[in-house]
């Protein structure tokens, strides 16, 4: 069963930008998606017409098979948003908020705040509960707006940049949380700048740039594109220029780190027995950029309106 | 959303909003209860000692009616126009955006939240206004009609403002130039059968001199307008006003892009 269907969205603001050209997009139910694109590419006016925030200007949305249009109430419960920006009041207590959310969906108070004590414990704001939200750090912000989201326990739970400004501890706190729902079922919708959230957690990805829908397909399927892949390496001695090696483009970044561009016809194999014989000791190595990066980065510069022309 | 949801979403938003203003009760409460007071001191007992009677009655009796009626006349609308404004300022308002919970459950929260401000300093006044005069209820029935009315009116004039601002010095526009001076004009303080006729045909066109004439009939049994007529009048004001917020709130004018 598909968890979200768009078919043909287009969303022109009335200043005449038009930020969404007819985006088609499934989204299947128990999915961990990942929304991706540079700023602008209209992300967040996709999402901002699912959760309701942004009138569309065309098109269809469904959620769970019912329609954003005709089955508006039915389809709203199904989602649970978190937005980029903080949009609670400031100076409502943390625990007040998370009930009156609940409210805002038809719960009855005595479940809404059972509710809202098991998210807040579960994202470990139980303890800041009576404090007014301005009082909470950047993080615990964050954490507040999923408790919040979570609470009228919805189908699909839709995330925009979840983990910005977040300390690296923070951020696998809340990847390992997300997972967790994940696997309970929940299908989870992320829209990140992190690509290596993105590729360590979500199963389908679609990038999405100048409006259009660029790429649309699984993981998986898209870093088998990744025709070049480039590593560091950092070396026991310090050589002076850059080894000529057949097949690998190699550059010297300082004395003891060399940079080397491997084809995706080439071993590692065939690098290190080459290394090896010409006397250079490799002590580490690592990715120069994540894979997924690598590769966002080339789609989009694909599809530059020039090129898109053309 | 089923009836049942709809009633507990209203009652969420009620209660969210009765809880805002009585947070910040000396922002809310207090003035009123102050403003009034002085009121009644300089106008009811120093000058209005030389004044004498007016319609019949001594002039801090007269007054009184009117008074109450402004300080539910500013704190219906105060209320609605700043914490919706507020709402949209500080974007919570997404937090209802994305909910199910339809447009007319929305007002209708907001609306009441107001009413209930403006209706509870208008207690606090009555109560404040009893230790400088004498007053009995003339018409129970038209008395607290006049008042739900009249909350209700200007809880959606206060709502249908905030919709439109867009910074903080458009909620204060109206309430300034507006409000204060049709209140001031509004025979709160005198009775139009005083004024020159010409004045007197242009204070008819206010409508709070109706609102401030139907509470001050149902108090003190006299009035320079006629009641029913002035009832009936402010109910189509609430139904049309209601219509108007409604279908702004439906399509999402100053609220969704």
């Amino acid at each position: 069963m598909s968890a979200l269907t768009i078919r043909n969205l287009t969303k022109t603001y009335a200043n005449g930008v038009q930020a969404l050209k007819g985006i088609d997009l499934d989204v299947k139910k128990g999915d961990f998606f990942a929304l991706l694109g540079p700023n602008g590419a209209g992300k967040s006016t996709t999402i901002g017409v699912i959760s309701s925030l942004v009138n569309k200007s065309g098109g269809d949305v469904s959620i769970f098979g019912y329609s954003l249009d005709t089955q508006r109430s039915l389809a709203k419960k199904q989602i649970g948003v978190v937005p980029q920006e903080f949009n609670f009041n400031q100076f409502e207590k943390v625990f007040d908020i998370v009930v009156t959310q609940a409210g805002f969906y038809g719960i009855p108070a005595p479940l809404a705040r059972e509710r809202a004590e098991k998210y807040l414990r579960q994202l470990g704001l139980w303890d800041k509960r009576d404090k007014q939200s301005r009082t909470l750090s950047g993080g615990m912000k964050r954490r507040l707006m999923i408790a919040r989201a979570l609470v009228h326990e919805p189908e699909l739970l839709i995330l925009d940049e979840p983990t910005a400004g977040v300390d690296i501890e923070l951020r696998r706190s809340m990847w390992d949380f997300l997972t967790k729902l994940n696997a309970e079922g929940k299908t989870i919708i992320l829209t990140t700048h992190y690509l290596e959230e993105a590729e360590s957690l979500c199963r389908h990805i679609a990038i999405i740039d100048h409006g259009i829908i660029a790429e649309n397909t699984d993981m998986k399927s898209l870093l088998e594109q990744l025709q070049v892949e480039t590593f560091i390496l950092d070396l026991a001695r310090p050589v002076s220029e850059a080894p000529q090696l057949e097949g690998f483009q190699v550059s010297l970044r300082d004395a003891k780190t060399l940079e080397v561009a491997v084809p995706k016809s080439e071993s590692l194999n065939t690098l290190f027995v080459e290394l090896a014989r010409l006397d250079f000791d490799v002590m580490s190595m690592r990715n120069k950029a994540n894979r997924l990066e690598e590769l966002f980065v080339r789609l989009v510069e694909q599809n530059l309106p020039g090129e898109q022309a053309s | 959303m089923s009836a049942r949801e709809q009633w507990v979403a209203f009652l969420t938003l009620v209660t969210k909003e009765i809880r805002r203003f009585t947070r910040i009760w000396p922002q809310t409460l207090l003035p009123p209860a102050i403003t009034m007071t002085l009121y009644f001191v300089i106008f009811g007992n120093l000058i209005g000692s030389r004044i004498g009677d007016m319609g019949g009655f001594d002039y801090m009796q007269y007054i009184v009616p009117g008074l109450i009626m402004m300080s539910v006349i500013q704190n219906s609308y105060g209320n609605v126009v700043s914490s919706f404004f507020s709402t949209k300022f500080q974007h919570s308002i997404e937090e209802m955006l994305v909910s199910p919970m339809p447009s007319h459950v929305i007002l209708n929260g907001y609306i009441v939240g107001g009413m209930v401000r403006g209706m509870l300093v208008g207690l606090i006044v009555s109560l404040l206004s009893l230790f400088f005069t004498h007053l009995s209820m003339q018409h129970v029935f038209i008395t607290i009609t006049v008042v739900i009315l009249t909350a209700a009116l200007f809880a959606l004039g206060g709502f249908i403002n905030a919709i439109f601002a867009n910074k903080f010095d458009d909620i204060s526009i109206v309430p300034t130039f507006i409000l204060t001076p049709l209140t001031y004009l509004g025979g709160v303080f005198y009775s139009i059968d005083l004024l020159p006729e010409f004045w007197r045909a242009v204070s008819l066109a206010n409508p709070i001199v109706y609102m401030v004439n139907a509470f001050r009939y149902g108090v003190l049994g006299v009035s320079d307008v006629n009641v029913y007529a002035s009832l009936g009048a402010i109910l189509a004001f609430v139904i049309a006003f209601y219509l108007f917020a409604l279908w702004l709130l439906h399509r999402g004018t100053g609220i969704r892009h």
